[in-house]
């Protein structure tokens, strides 16, 4: 193991490092915490400048309930998810299927596709704006959910494609060999041998491209127009401007806008982690 | 599989009769059958968009109206347009300074890769600024470094010194936005570390070891070249990440003050939504691109010389 574990050290060492971690963990989490305390401050204390100090009283219910009454925050939370779930099962179901074609056969020009999809994803969004624009604008579907869904469908499925491709090589691929042999479809194959055993990749990849999507502030911004059709973090840019004074409103929203992610992660964190680092312990 | 009815179970394949032409070649149609979906709509949204834009930025367009072929001059006028060169130096600041991020990602996990009480626990929370949305962070920062009433001028005002405004002063607008970008980055390198280290050969270690290494040097010579995934991994996402570069600036400064702080992610959109130059906005656009594509080239090169080796 590397560094030399610390229960190895002399105890004054164990005890510094006992002490270190928390303390680097505050200072680390300072901006977070800062959000949360300053989410619950109350007006009267931001109005005699109290803007760190300890506060006077805690006002968290007072401010989320005036965000909620307030702001249209709560139809951006459902914007959010109305936009973040479809985009993921399309994006997981075209990548399932296209993943399971690019491992699962061989064929010239695979590592072409493979390439393509993986260059698409690395892409600056800005080489993409303006044609995506205006091909919503022409299939009417400009200022819609349907503009953002379709296109972080297609734009997620280059890396999910990726993703899924590199978990099915990794597959025992006797297994589908047997299959074959034993004359099963390639469909039955695939939903029967390639799907139950990719469960665990479809789990990684949903919380992953929850983050993402749930976290996606340019493709709304340039598709969509309407305010009730904006995602949180869309909104929060509103309430940036709406709040221009009251930082313990603008903290109160910005920890709401901050929050399904992050529950998403506590909760799956092992799914989360394989996701994201695919490929990392590799050689 | 209507013939089967009297065939046994164990029926070579070779000897099927009445085979359709799908079924004789079902594993060359299969494939493009299973890819066909994905990859239309990854054409229709991603590939080919990137070759509209290219050609747009030869066309001079208001967004509507027919569009006017003008050749290079679009890119003959970023040449002596001031905006695109502070946008593309300040994009290599981005790119040297988020570098840090996988030094300090390293740092962070040589520190966290130990087993006490908790350590679980404080690991997901050190990571957990990358699962936060980039506004937020953006709106965060913006308030720490605020003059009147930030965190950091609060901190630094009983010992009289007074905290410049950051991201309204010209020369250190950029550097104020990097350093929130940092955070969440650093956060990811961090976990791509954590699960390298992981995987790190403990016999070569405790070898290494024996042999009299130890520190900087046992970290260098043993530890960082079994991390070689980990850390390209980490280069490519910070380079990209840092290239990309949009969320932070448009919450933070908008480019300003006077795009002291423009990227060139910013600029195009700032050219292509308030000012309507399209065939000047995909200029810009397609010169990131081009930046892009030398580590995306890079990152392909490497995964076909692992396929090769893998099959």
């Amino acid at each position: 193991m590397f560094p030399r574990p610390i229960q190895d050290a002399s105890p004054r060492a164990q005890l510094l490092y006992k002490i270190a971690l928390p303390v680097s963990l505050i200072i680390w989490l300072l901006p977070m915490i800062a959000i949360v305390a300053t989410a619950g401050r109350s007006l009267s204390d931001l109005n005699y400048g109290n803007y760190w100090g300890v506060p006077t009283e805690w006002a968290f219910i007072e401010n989320f309930s005036s965000v909620f009454g307030s702001s249209s925050i709560g139809n951006y939370l459902l914007n959010s998810v109305i936009i973040t779930i479809p985009s993921i099962i399309g994006a997981l179901f075209l990548s399932t299927l296209a993943g399971a074609g690019l491992a699962l056969y061989k064929f010239r020009g695979r590592f072409v596709i493979l390439a393509l999809f993986i260059a698409g994803n690395f892409v600056p969004f800005q080489i993409l704006m303006i044609p995506v624009r205006q091909l919503t604008l022409d299939l009417g579907i400009y200022d819609t959910y349907w503009g953002v869904i379709l296109f972080q469908i297609a734009f997620q499925t280059g890396f999910c494609t990726f993703f899924m491709r590199n978990f099915i090589a990794d597959l025992p691929f006797e297994l589908v060999e047997a299959a074959r042999a034993e004359g099963v479809s390639e469909w039955k194959i695939l939903i029967h041998v390639i799907v139950p055993l990719v469960r665990p990749a479809l789990a990684a990849l949903a919380v992953l491209q929850f983050t993402f999507i749930w976290n996606d502030f340019f493709w709304p911004l340039i598709l969509i127009q309407s305010d009730e059709l904006r995602p949180i973090t869309l909104g929060l840019t509103t309430l940036k401007g709406q709040y221009i004074s009251s930082f313990n409103l603008l903290a109160a929203g910005s920890l709401i806008a901050a929050l399904p992610p992050v529950m998403m992660f506590f909760a799956m964190q092992r799914h989360f982690i394989a996701g994201l680092t695919l490929g990392a312990s590799k050689g | 599989m209507a013939e089967t009815q009297t065939m046994p179970a164990a029926r070579p394949v070779s000897t099927r009769r009445n085979t359709t032409f799908f079924s004789r070649n079902k594993l060359v149609i299969m494939p493009l059958v299973f890819i066909a979906p994905a990859l239309a709509m990854f054409s229709l949204f991603v590939i080919w968009p990137i070759l509209q834009s290219i050609s747009l930025s030869f066309t001079e367009w208001q967004g509507i109206g027919p569009k006017k072929w003008v050749g290079l001059s679009n890119y003959r006028y970023l040449f002596s347009d001031p905006v695109f060169w502070t946008s593309l130096v300040n994009n290599i600041y981005w790119l040297v300074l988020f570098l840090l991020a996988p030094v300090f990602g390293l740092l962070v996990a040589l520190f966290l890769n130990q087993t006490v009480f908790g350590i679980r626990l404080v690991k997901s929370l050190f990571f957990f600024p990358f699962v936060v949305s980039q506004i937020v962070v953006g709106l965060v920062f913006a308030w720490f470094y605020d003059p009147a009433f930030g965190l950091l001028a609060t901190i630094l005002e009983p010992f009289g010194i007074e905290f410049p405004p950051i991201l309204a002063d010209e020369d250190w607008a950029t550097f104020g936005i990097i350093v929130a970008g940092l955070w969440p980055q650093t956060a990811y390198c961090m976990i791509l570390y954590l699960t390298g280290l992981n995987s790190v050969n403990p016999e070569m270690i405790e070898a290494a070891r024996l042999d009299g290494a130890k520190g900087w040097r046992l970290l260098v010579k043993i530890v960082l070249p079994q991390l070689r995934a980990a850390t390209f991994i980490a280069l490519v996402v910070t380079v990209i990440g840092a290239l990309r570069s949009f969320d932070l600036v448009a919450v933070m400064t908008e480019g300003g003050p006077y795009n002291s702080s423009n990227v060139l992610a910013y600029y195009m959109y700032d050219n292509a939504i308030f000012r309507y130059r399209m065939g000047y906005a995909s200029a810009i656009a397609t010169v990131l691109f081009m930046i892009m594509n030398v580590y995306i080239i890079w990152f392909l090169l490497r995964l076909w010389k692992n396929e090769k080796g893998a099959r």
